[in-house]
């Protein structure tokens, strides 16, 4: 579930209140969004992909929330992460050479 | 009180009068919406969530079946899963679909969809990462000129005298206020039900297109076929489950489960986890597999990683989540090419839709049901805009069809919580979807139907708590049509299973067809395909 929006990081763009599917977020006046219903979330990770700043975590638990800490998070690289693998951060998508992908083609 | 029921017949916040209204933004309403569009139509497109992000694509990715024109490769295509599929697929459909996706990709790639390349210098276009793909049909929508109304839930659909479908009504639930578009045809594209499992990006998926439509009169297909469930980390979202066909399965102490596969074996996953013991998965590849499936898709490793674990090495557990009608096939009844249903001016596509005609009887989760969506959505938008230009100008007092939790009652108000954890108590559990046994099913229907006779007495939900009233609702009717579908196949064919029918009878070849709200009912029609041959692309 989304656990955390880092007030360091997030500039209040608010585009995740808008891209989140099941409507996590409420957009708050003057500052940060807020996770204002957290049981809505589906843990799709789709806040973290649209997230141009790096700003939001979601814990792999979908079934209950998780204690973390915004230090925690940063030390093990975990923001921005999930971007980065998809491909939506600076770079692109990194590909293995197309033989070593061939592999996985039944 | 301002409630859904007052909410329309004031007036509503936003309002607009259009040719082709879609309900639903993944796959299937974006490609509807453009195809509509293309032919000139006026178009909006209302999504629950936000397009671009909303449904089962977005956050998944998904293989597509793209095949190219080659005779003898589609052949082999369509054969490949035409037993599998129980024999109820149409192979007319199948050669369209495998037609018209071939085109719809190819389009994709001139959009820019960036394909990797393969061995041969070729690019691949089998497969699509959920947030390219969507990212770039939301973009192709605003550019074909199309209004699309985000965190928009369709409440219910507006029928004219005749009986024909003349638009709907909904919440701005991010605005607290009502939108209504009046539309010469309407395009059903708000997927399946998972019931609020948290399958990846499924909790969007409660049925809601299946009910409005019903409300109408559109009849279903194949609702027996709904009892798909999908591989996950314990406690995980990320229902993708391709890689565990690299696992081995134990049990805790390390022991091999006896049958446990993810293809083919699930039913004895599924058989443990029931008891409440844990099942454990290790991927066994080796260093240049590991390197590509990470690269593959990065989704599947995300909980992994961030829970510490090396699938490779470390066994972990895993739990199976149910996916029903999204990876089942069956949906709202179609009645043409065009993807009509029963009802003037309604279409349907994608995962609201029966997928038996592309896949039959077995699941059509992922490349089927990526290329059902894109090519059943264009089918749809093209008909919704050809049918909206003949009724085009004629004059329709629209009247608001929604019913049950819309609707003025005795008094009191549908308890949305309790009704809905009343329902995921009767679905979620292995041994009455995905085992399915005549004495489980009545029971449940027992409770299903005398909760459905106390709602119908029930005030109109406030404005707020509507959508998710209407939720429950949704999946309320659509366990109801499942599971008296369920009972009219007495067999197992494909993905159902009946303990107490465990062999195929050749007799019900037949699609089961479903309906009603108050008195669900059910009866059969024909299979389109041939019962015994080699299919011919």
């Amino acid at each position: 579930m989304i656990e955390l929006i880092s007030a360091s990081r997030c500039t209040a763009c608010n585009i995740c209140v808008t891209a989140c599917p099941t409507n996590v977020f409420d957009a708050v006046k003057g500052s940060i969004p807020v996770i204002a219903r957290k049981d809505d979330c589906q843990t799709c990770f789709m806040c973290e992909v649209w997230c141009p700043y790096d700003a939001l975590y979601v814990s792999p638990n979908a079934d209950g929330p998780v204690d973390v800490t915004e230090e925690q998070l940063e030390l093990a690289g975990a923001f921005g992460s999930y971007r980065q693998a998809v491909g939506w951060a600076e770079g692109g998508r990194q590909r293995p050479a197309p033989e070593i992908m061939q592999r996985l083609r039944g | 009180m301002v409630t859904a029921s007052t909410g329309f017949s004031a007036d509503t916040a936003v309002y607009y009068e259009v040719d082709v209204l879609v309900i639903g933004g993944g796959p299937a309403g974006t490609w509807a919406a453009i195809a509509a569009a293309g032919r000139g139509a006026k178009v909006v497109l209302a999504d629950k969530g936000f397009c671009g992000t909303s449904g089962a694509t977005a956050p998944s990715g998904t293989g597509v079946w793209y095949v190219p024109p080659d005779p003898a490769r589609r052949t082999k295509a369509m054969n490949s899963r035409w037993d599998l599929g129980g024999r109820l697929a149409d192979p007319v459909w199948m050669r369209r679909v495998l037609d018209r996706t071939y085109q719809n990709v190819n389009h994709l790639a001139e959009w820019g969809y960036p394909f990797p390349t393969g061995v041969d210098g070729e690019e691949i276009r089998t497969s699509l990462d959920g947030p390219d793909y969507m990212r770039l049909m939301r973009k192709r929508v605003k550019s074909a000129g199309v209004r699309i109304l985000d965190h928009s839930p369709a409440l219910e659909l507006l029928r004219d005298a005749s009986g024909a479908v003349a638009g709907a009504t909904g919440i701005r639930r991010q605005k607290g206020d009502t939108w209504s578009v009046r539309a010469g045809a309407v395009v059903i594209a708000t997927g399946g039900c998972a019931f609020l499992s948290k399958a990846l990006g499924c909790n969007v998926l409660t049925g809601d297109g299946h009910l409005m439509a019903a409300e109408l009169g559109a009849e279903l297909s194949g609702m027996e076929f709904s009892s798909a469930y999908a591989m996950a980390v314990d406690h995980g979202s990320v229902t993708k489950t391709r890689f565990y066909e690299w696992a081995e399965f134990t049990y805790a102490d390390g022991s091999p489960i006896p049958g446990a596969a993810s293809k083919g074996g699930r039913s004895s996953i599924a058989k443990v986890l029931g008891t409440g013991q844990a099942v454990y998965a290790r991927l066994n590849a080796d260093a240049q597999e590991q390197v590509a499936m990470r690269h593959a898709q990065p989704n599947f490793f995300l909980p992994l990683n961030r829970t510490g674990v090396d699938p490779f090495k470390d066994r972990f557990p895993i739990t199976l989540r149910l996916e029903a009608t999204v990876r089942g096939t069956g949906g709202l009844r179609l009645v043409d090419e065009g993807c009509a249903t029963t009802v003037p001016g309604l279409y349907a596509a994608g995962d609201a839709a029966t997928r038996e005609l592309v896949c039959g009887a077995f699941t059509g989760g992922g490349s089927h049901n990526a290329a059902w969506a894109m090519s059943s959505g264009f089918w749809a938008g093209s008909s919704a805009s050809d049918h909206a230009r003949q009724v085009r100008g004629r004059s329709r007092v629209a009247t608001r069809s929604g019913q049950t939790g819309l609707t003025e009652g005795r008094g009191s108000r549908i308890d949305a919580s309790s009704l809905i954890q009343s329902v995921r108590q009767e679905v979620l559990p292995y041994n009455h979807t995905y085992h399915r046994h005549a004495d489980r099913l009545n029971a449940s229907l027992d409770r299903l139907d005398t909760l459905w006779s106390d709602l119908r007495s029930t005030d109109a939900a406030d404005l707020s708590e509507a959508v998710r009233t209407r939720e429950g609702v949704a999946m309320l009717a659509t366990a109801r049509w499942m599971y008296r579908s369920a009972l009219a196949r007495t067999e197992s064919r494909g993905m159902h299973k009946r303990e107490d029918y465990p062999g195929r009878d050749e007799a019900q070849r037949h699609h089961i067809i479903a309906g009603g709200l108050d008195e669900v009912w059910t009866s059969t029609a024909n299979v389109g395909g041939p019962a015994d041959e080699v299919l011919a692309a």
